[in-house]
């Protein structure tokens, strides 16, 4: 986790908040650094964390976690984190045999049954929050790498919609948990599916962090901008969102945010 | 003591085997300085140099083709030739060329003796330039970073290939390849689960886990002593020719079959000491929406009329490329110059085209070791195919030159106009 975002957003490991739902954007840029920051923040805060990862290997987030000084491995085998690595689960839906448990279904069975059925992902998920064990950790998190690989894997967006609203209902309101969701997406984009499913979270998170690439191009020291934007006008009607501008710097262990303009390769 | 040793079996002396010793460091592969990953050599070392040192093993290199195919093919070919000089085993898999022909048309490496004699001159004005200890006019560009473009002897990563001749019989057949030429495949039922897939990429992703599962790439055979690495070469995914509608309609049959096997793909390359590159006519892909735009009129009302709906299969194809994008670890577009206006402009008459890198991976760290030259540019000489900064040559003449040239002769025959008495003419200042 990174110290300067928990200042930014006043969160700290001791006490994480609740019933949030927040959203991870990323425009013309790579945001996954948030969710590496997320996952060994709750990890240290000692929830326990459901990681529907399906975008790269578990050794990727594992050798990011150790920079970050959170052992994966240790929190798997100690029942803290629940994996699903998509990659390898899809290998084994494809091409396994036909001697699956029958009482456990593949969480990827969209992939080779109707395309506008995600619940088989959300039993899993559910499954694996709601476990007799699970009271011994602070709350229950779920954190989902890449909402729009989805897309591309033949869900429908009403599907996915669907699927994110089953999940929020199930862990924000009922297990008072939190749930934390990356998106891509891009002002120019011709995705519209993909901008429908964007534009419909960002209406019902609590809290938005957009990493969006600079609007006039590559910098060595200033790798991008963040938009943090608190949904304020979602508890009390007529307030306005805070929205707070920062750019940052990722470096090898860390990310470092400083106001527009007041890099240290200015100053 | 060796009482106490030989209890045990053997004594502290004695070299246990196995625990100490190194593993074999596979061929042709170099770790990272960053993350210590495996890379591999793509073929081209001005390439692994855009790409951060090489191709890491288990990831996919994604070309956007470039209009006729032409350059992209030689990247696809340099990479299969590094594979065998390497002595990495193949799969190339094709629709459009048998894959036996590709492989006799690979160019040959290089060797170190010949190197020197063939590119001797350039070489040598190389050498007096490192000679030079500081630079007296342009000193602002001392310390840039040099591209590495010409070949220097000594290098054991990459090696540099000879376009105008072809590689031996002997070299291709001293490794072990395996080919997929779609029209020769039986058509036979797949033992996999389809997933609504085209059925052509079903056969190609059967017939790459078969091979990765025999060959013991993904470590699935304990026995193997001696591991290699399996490249995968891709030609022409995304083509009609391989039964894949998105080319050629605005409403293609299944949307999802290019994303759902390059998911399945990335899964069989994360698993396994394994290194792709794809080709994709990018361009197809995303002309057929040109149509759409002559007539926005039309799908205005139709968009306030039927709904969204209509708009969603209209502009799916882009979508189809960002979500490429997306699923791919390395994507790097060639734009070449042929028939556009580019051939002929003076400012770019050292180069055939542009290289766009669209995405470097940030695999196993938070950043990726990236260049800092966004402007790049390739060209082909007689032997060579070099990946090198746009450099632009500089303006030498007396006005503004280029295109603005009519404007100003435009204009200077309007002010002339006002004045009245003067002659027009098409010269800037006429007394």
């Amino acid at each position: 986790m990174f110290a300067e975002l928990n200042e930014l957003l006043g969160a700290s490991p001791q006490r994480p908040e609740p019933g949030e739902f927040t959203l991870l954007r990323d425009s013309r840029t790579d945001g996954s650094f948030l969710v590496h920051h997320f996952l060994s923040f709750y990890l240290r805060a000692g929830c326990k964390v459901c990681f529907v990862a399906l975008l790269q290997s578990f050794s990727h987030y594992s050798i990011v976690a150790q920079k970050l000084g959170v052992n994966l491995t240790a929190a798997k085998e100690r029942g803290q984190l629940v994996f699903l690595e998509g990659l390898k689960s899809c290998l084994d839906l494809v091409f396994g045999e036909e001697e699956e448990q029958p009482g456990q279904p593949s969480p990827l069975l969209f992939l080779s049954e109707s395309p506008s059925d995600l619940r088989a992902l959300f039993d899993f998920v559910r499954v694996s929050l709601s476990a007799p064990g699970s009271e011994a950790w602070a709350g229950p998190v779920l954190l989902l790498d890449d909402l729009s690989v989805l897309l591309g894997l033949g869900a429908t967006p009403v599907a996915l919609l669907d699927f994110i609203h089953y999940c929020r209902a199930l862990v924000c309101c009922q297990l008072k948990g939190n749930v934390v969701v990356l998106v891509h997406s891009s002002e120019e984009s011709e995705d519209e599916e993909n901008e429908l499913v964007v534009n419909s979270l960002c209406h019902h998170s609590d809290l938005i962090l957009w990493a969006e690439g600079l609007a006039t191009g590559f910098c060595k020291d200033v790798h991008g901008q963040m938009k943090i934007i608190r949904r304020v006008s979602l508890q009390q009607a007529g307030e306005q969102d805070l929205v707070q501008i920062y750019q940052y710097k990722i470096q090898d262990r860390n990310v470092t945010f400083f106001a527009r303009g007041l890099s240290a390769a200015v100053l | 003591m060796a009482a106490a040793g030989g209890a045990r079996g053997r004594t502290s002396f004695q070299r246990r085997a196995g625990t100490g010793a190194r593993p074999a460091a596979l061929p042709g592969t170099r770790p990272a300085l960053r993350h210590g990953q495996l890379l591999l050599s793509s073929g081209l070392p001005s390439l692994d140099c855009v790409l951060g040192g090489g191709i890491a093993v288990g990831t996919l290199l994604l070309i956007e083709e470039d209009k006729y195919g032409l350059y992209s093919n030689l990247l696809f070919k340099y990479f299969l030739a590094e594979g065998i000089v390497c002595g990495h085993d193949l799969f190339v898999a094709s629709a459009k060329e048998h894959p036996d022909n590709i492989l006799k048309e690979l160019p040959a490496p290089l060797l170190d003796d010949t190197c020197g004699k063939e590119l001797g001159d350039e070489a040598a004005t190389v050498k007096s330039e490192d000679f030079q200890d500081s630079m007296k006019i342009a000193w602002r560009y001392q310390n840039l970073p040099k591209m590495e473009a010409s070949p220097t002897p000594y290098t054991k990563f990459g090696h540099y290939y000879d376009i105008s001749k072809k590689m031996s019989p002997e070299l291709i057949q001293s490794i072990k390849w395996h080919s997929f030429y779609l029209h020769e495949e039986p058509s036979s039922l797949p033992k996999m689960k389809t997933c609504n897939m085209n059925g052509a990429y079903v056969r190609l992703l059967q017939s790459l886990q078969r091979i990765i599962s025999q060959g013991g790439f993904d470590g699935s055979d304990p026995q193997k002593k001696q591991k290699n690495v399996l490249r995968i070469g891709i030609q022409g995914l995304g083509s009609p020719l391989w039964g894949d509608d998105i080319c050629c309609s605005d409403t293609p049959e299944d949307v999802h079959s290019l994303t759902k096997f390059l998911y399945v793909l990335r899964g069989l390359l994360r698993k396994s000491l394994s290194a792709c590159i794809i080709t994709v006519p990018a361009h197809l892909i995303q002309f057929a929406i040109e149509k759409t735009k002559t007539y926005p009129m039309n799908i205005n009302y139709l968009f306030h009329h039927i709904g969204c709906v209509f708009c969603f299969r209209v502009l799916q194809n882009k979508a189809i490329m960002e979500r490429v994008t997306n699923l791919s670890d390395m994507v790097v577009g060639l734009e070449s110059f042929i028939g556009s206006e580019r051939e002929t402009n003076p400012l770019y008459k050292d180069y055939h085209g542009l290289v766009h890198v669209h995405q470097i991976p940030r695999l196993n760290s938070l950043i990726c070791d990236v260049s800092d030259t966004k402007d790049l540019a390739f060209r082909l000489k007689r032997k060579l195919f070099t990946i090198e900064r746009l450099h632009l040559p500089p303006d030498l003449s007396d006005t503004v030159s280029r295109a603005s040239k009519q404007d100003l002769a435009g204009s200077a025959k309007l002010l002339s106009s006002g004045c009245g008495a003067m002659a027009i003419g098409k010269k800037h200042l006429d007394f």
